[in-house]
């Protein structure tokens, strides 16, 4: 039996398909063909191959910023994992408030970035801000924050009298701010995340294994962690998609966006200097192709994995 | 769980809330300093005399009125035609056959995963052949649809039960009336998720309008605010005042509706 052809279906999405086709994948494709050419503002279109390719890999800038984002995204993601799994697991407990905690450690969340850039460029500013004034009151000296473009690892290796140079430095004190603000403002989203995982450990399985002597680490190492390992690995890659795109921090707290000494020139904002800031469009997107594989990766990792999981259940 | 470790858990779980809620003080405490007494240090914790006037100042300063407009306009606009798209395709999605219906539906998926920064120059490249570089159209136009939403909607309107829309045909109900008469009635919850998610997106996009507009004009009130923060660089009660206004709103709705606002972030993600 023939079915009769039904239009209606096409007509309906037909809005939406419109707009993705050319606000969406048009783009998409445009990009690819835009990294082949020699795309300023002005003057004219010439096509030069893979030369935009060739000149990111030995742009020192990029290597930069590739660093910093490694480095970004290494502090970010698995500190606000476990500091969240911490929170989740007492507000896991049988206790009073526990959703006027959730709502109050969520507040960071529904703030716009700008504005908490424009507050913690304040809270860290090296003369009046209110974290020197904090250490000063634990006796400790305070530090220079967004403007001291030391390494981290610079710093707590020096005393041994270790060397270290570059990308072996770690992420600047400068962006060692950013990453702190980055914890604190993704850390209510990743609380509620966890506790819904955590809530998910049946009861009998904590019971059981009480009667086998489990307590305290011990059960949560044993008996939580394996069970809750999906909402992690979820956790981590969305995570580490977030942390990859920051831009808003660079562009609002660093003088000059992307210092002191580039330290906090995230890969983000290095597409949207080169782009926006010297109008190398061709060149700016060989680096969102760059960008776009590493994300990508991400989601196939996470894709394959959630489809590992459905099929075990 | 005894007496003890239940006020070691509190002693904790407060900790953890100052330190989340210590920028919001102040950011406030701040806000209502004069410029004077902000710039002592150590700093007071609470001003000595609250001089609201800040807020008034900041907020004639720079065009805030018109960012503000701009913003609802952006808002209402994007949310409006998410609404018509979305219901449409998420139908289309769920309930109708066609060919290569599955196949578009992936597509839509696959877009939904690529990040803003892939498409960010090309996307420049054709709003400014359109013309519509600093215009409504190019805040509104390239998000008035949401993959997302779709999904959601799909996903929704696929447990309505099949009983509803056979009686509906026999009643002689074209799609378009199915739609509006009995499915979307049907949705309520999911389409207050869809529009809050959307509030919350657009108030806080900031990447977009930045590179999209360029006149005051048209500034948003993140890119206004964004401006307003490099013009006074250094007027931090003024600065703190601005911030404390354009989040409010957003914290406002945040405390009316929490549990769709945490439910939309906890299922599409954070989004800068």
């Amino acid at each position: 039996m023939r079915r009769r052809v039904d239009l209606s279906g096409y007509l309906f999405i037909l809005p939406a398909l419109l707009v993705i086709a050319i606000f969406r994948l048009y783009p998409i494709l445009q990009a690819i063909r835009m990294s082949l050419f020699n795309w300023g503002i002005a003057g004219p279109l010439t096509f030069i191959g893979l030369k935009n390719f060739a000149r990111l890999f030995i742009d020192p800038k990029f290597y930069e910023s590739i660093g910093n984002t490694f480095w970004y995204v290494l502090f970010v993601v698995p500190l606000t994992i476990i500091i969240s799994l911490f929170f989740a697991s007492l507000l896991n407990q049988k206790i009073k408030g526990r959703s006027a905690y959730r709502t109050l450690y969520f507040l960071p969340v529904v703030t716009s970035i700008v504005a908490i850039s424009v507050v913690w460029k304040w809270i860290f500013n090296p003369d009046r801000g209110i974290f020197n004034a904090a250490l000063n009151l634990f006796g400790l000296s305070g530090l220079k924050w967004l403007n001291d473009s030391r390494g981290v690892f610079e710093i707590l290796l020096a005393p041994l009298n270790i060397q270290v140079a570059g990308f072996f430095t770690g992420p600047s004190i400068a962006l060692l701010a950013l990453i702190i603000m980055a914890i604190w403002h993704n850390l209510g989203y990743c609380i509620i995340i966890s506790l819904a995982g955590l809530q998910n450990v049946p009861a009998q399985y904590y019971e059981a294994a009480r009667i086998d002597g489990a307590r305290g680490w011990k059960l949560f190492r044993h008996v939580t962690l394996p069970i809750i390992s999906p909402t992690i690995f979820y956790l981590l890659v969305t995570q580490s998609i977030i942390a990859f795109n920051t831009f808003t921090p660079v562009y609002v707290m660093t003088q000059p966006p992307g210092g002191p000494l580039g330290t906090t020139s995230l890969v983000v904002y290095y597409l949207y200097e080169q782009s926006f800031r010297l109008w190398n469009l061709g060149y700016a997107n060989a680096i969102a192709f760059v960008i776009f594989i590493i994300i990508f990766s991400l989601t196939q990792l996470q894709k394959r994995f959630l489809e590992q999981r459905v099929y075990y259940e | 769980m005894n007496k003890s470790a239940r006020t070691a858990i509190h002693i904790l779980l407060i900790l953890g809330a100052l330190w989340m809620l210590l920028p919001f003080f102040w950011m406030v405490s701040t806000s209502l300093k004069t410029q004077v007494e902000a710039l002592q240090f150590p700093p007071n914790l609470f001003p000595e005399t609250w001089k609201f006037l800040n807020y008034i100042q900041a907020f004639r300063q720079v065009d805030f009125s018109r960012y503000f407009l701009n913003t609802i306009i952006m808002t209402l606009g994007t949310t409006l035609l998410v609404f018509v798209t979305s219901t449409l395709a998420a139908y289309a999605f769920a309930r109708l056959q066609f060919f290569g219906r599955d196949t578009l539906f992936t597509l839509f998926l696959a877009m939904m995963m690529i990040p803003m920064p892939v498409y960010l120059v090309p996307s420049y490249v054709i709003l400014s052949r359109f013309g519509w570089i600093d215009t409504f159209f190019a805040l509104i136009v390239p998000w008035s649809v949401n993959i997302f939403s779709v999904f959601l909607l799909r996903q929704h309107f696929k447990t309505i039960p099949q009983e509803l829309f056979d009686a509906a045909k026999i009643d002689g109900l074209n799609h378009l009336q199915i739609l509006k008469n009995i499915v979307l009635p049907l949705s309520k919850a999911v389409l207050i998720t869809v529009g809050i998610f959307q509030i919350a997106t657009n108030w806080n996009s900031f990447l977009w309008p930045l590179i999209v507009t360029h006149s005051d004009a048209m500034r948003t009130i993140q890119t206004g605010l964004a401006y307003f923060a490099q013009a006074e660089s250094t007027n931090y009660p003024l600065l703190c005042a601005a911030s404390t206004f354009t989040t409010m709103p957003l914290i406002v709705l945040y405390v009316f509706v929490q549990r769709q606002i945490t439910e939309s972030y906890a299922r599409t993600g954070l989004k800068e």
